[in-house]
């Protein structure tokens, strides 16, 4: 599974450390295991498996990071939400709930800086009134926000 | 079998940004639920994998897990589109079952 990883680092070494060793870089081609998060029990266990217990800064401006949620969902079944950044080199939006049996529920990767526009939409299902989290992963460093939603009737058949 | 899960797909043109908007019929089902009348557990089905692709080139991909609504809405948009191009969804979901449908930018 650590392939991927040692074959980056001998890339780096054949061309002479051309790459600032100096700052953290995260391996574009890292084996980021959707399997293994998707079976995690919680957000942080399911963040450690996508994105090996790399540091994600946490976002409390609108203006860098936005989750747009109604402020009541009544059928947590089928709830809308939106995902905006204004973060550079944006490469993947990993949304997250923190009280789903399933916490991790969709990451939206961006493969082509020159077409990227940071929002994405869908609807997602909502156990009950918990945190939903947003991972923003853009020019290799990761960011989150989070936002409460509160939910009459539960989302996943309770 | 042709519209079984039928797969929408648009996308327009504004100020030099493409909206790509997609509503794909599916039960989405986790897993985690009992059928009425038996008892047991509807086994999960749902979609796991979507690619958009622009004139041929991935634009978005996503994973997606049991988490996404029945029949999923999902909308993003990207730039250096222009009306007449070819905007195209590939999903799979956990059975194998797999669409494609191309749409052009309005």
């Amino acid at each position: 599974m650590n392939l991927p990883r040692r074959t980056f680092l001998k890339g780096i070494f054949a061309t002479g450390g051309a790459m600032a060793l100096g700052t953290t870089v995260l391996p574009q081609n890292v084996m980021a295991d959707w399997q293994t998060a998707v079976e995690a029990k919680s957000v942080t266990e399911a963040q450690k498996a996508l994105f090996e217990g790399a540091e994600i800064t946490e976002i409390t401006d609108e203006n860098v990071i936005a989750i747009k949620l109604p402020e009541i969902a009544e059928n947590g079944q089928v709830v809308p939400i939106e995902v905006t950044t204004n973060l550079d080199k944006l490469e993947s939006i990993t949304i997250l709930a923190e009280k789903n049996t399933v916490p991790l529920v969709a990451q939206f990767n961006f493969p082509d800086p020159e077409k990227t526009v940071g929002s994405v939409k869908t609807r997602i299902k909502i156990a009950k009134t918990s945190n939903v989290v947003a991972v923003v992963k853009a020019k290799g460093q990761l960011y989150a926000a989070r936002r409460e939603l509160t939910v009459t009737l539960g989302g996943c058949g309770g | 079998m042709a519209d079984e899960f039928r797969t929408r797909l648009q996308a327009k043109l504004k100020e030099g940004i493409t909206e790509v908007r997609t509503k794909i019929t599916h039960p989405m089902e986790t897993g985690a639920r009992r059928a009425l009348e038996t008892g047991k557990l509807i086994p999960a089905h749902f979609i796991e994998e979507v690619k958009f692709e622009h004139n041929g080139k991935v634009v978005m991909s996503a994973d997606w897990s049991v988490g996404i609504s029945k029949d999923p809405y999902c909308a993003f948009k990207f730039k250096g589109g222009v009306e007449g191009d070819t905007v195209t969804l590939t999903w799979k979901d956990n059975k194998g079952n797999t669409k494609t449908e191309a749409v052009t930018i309005k």
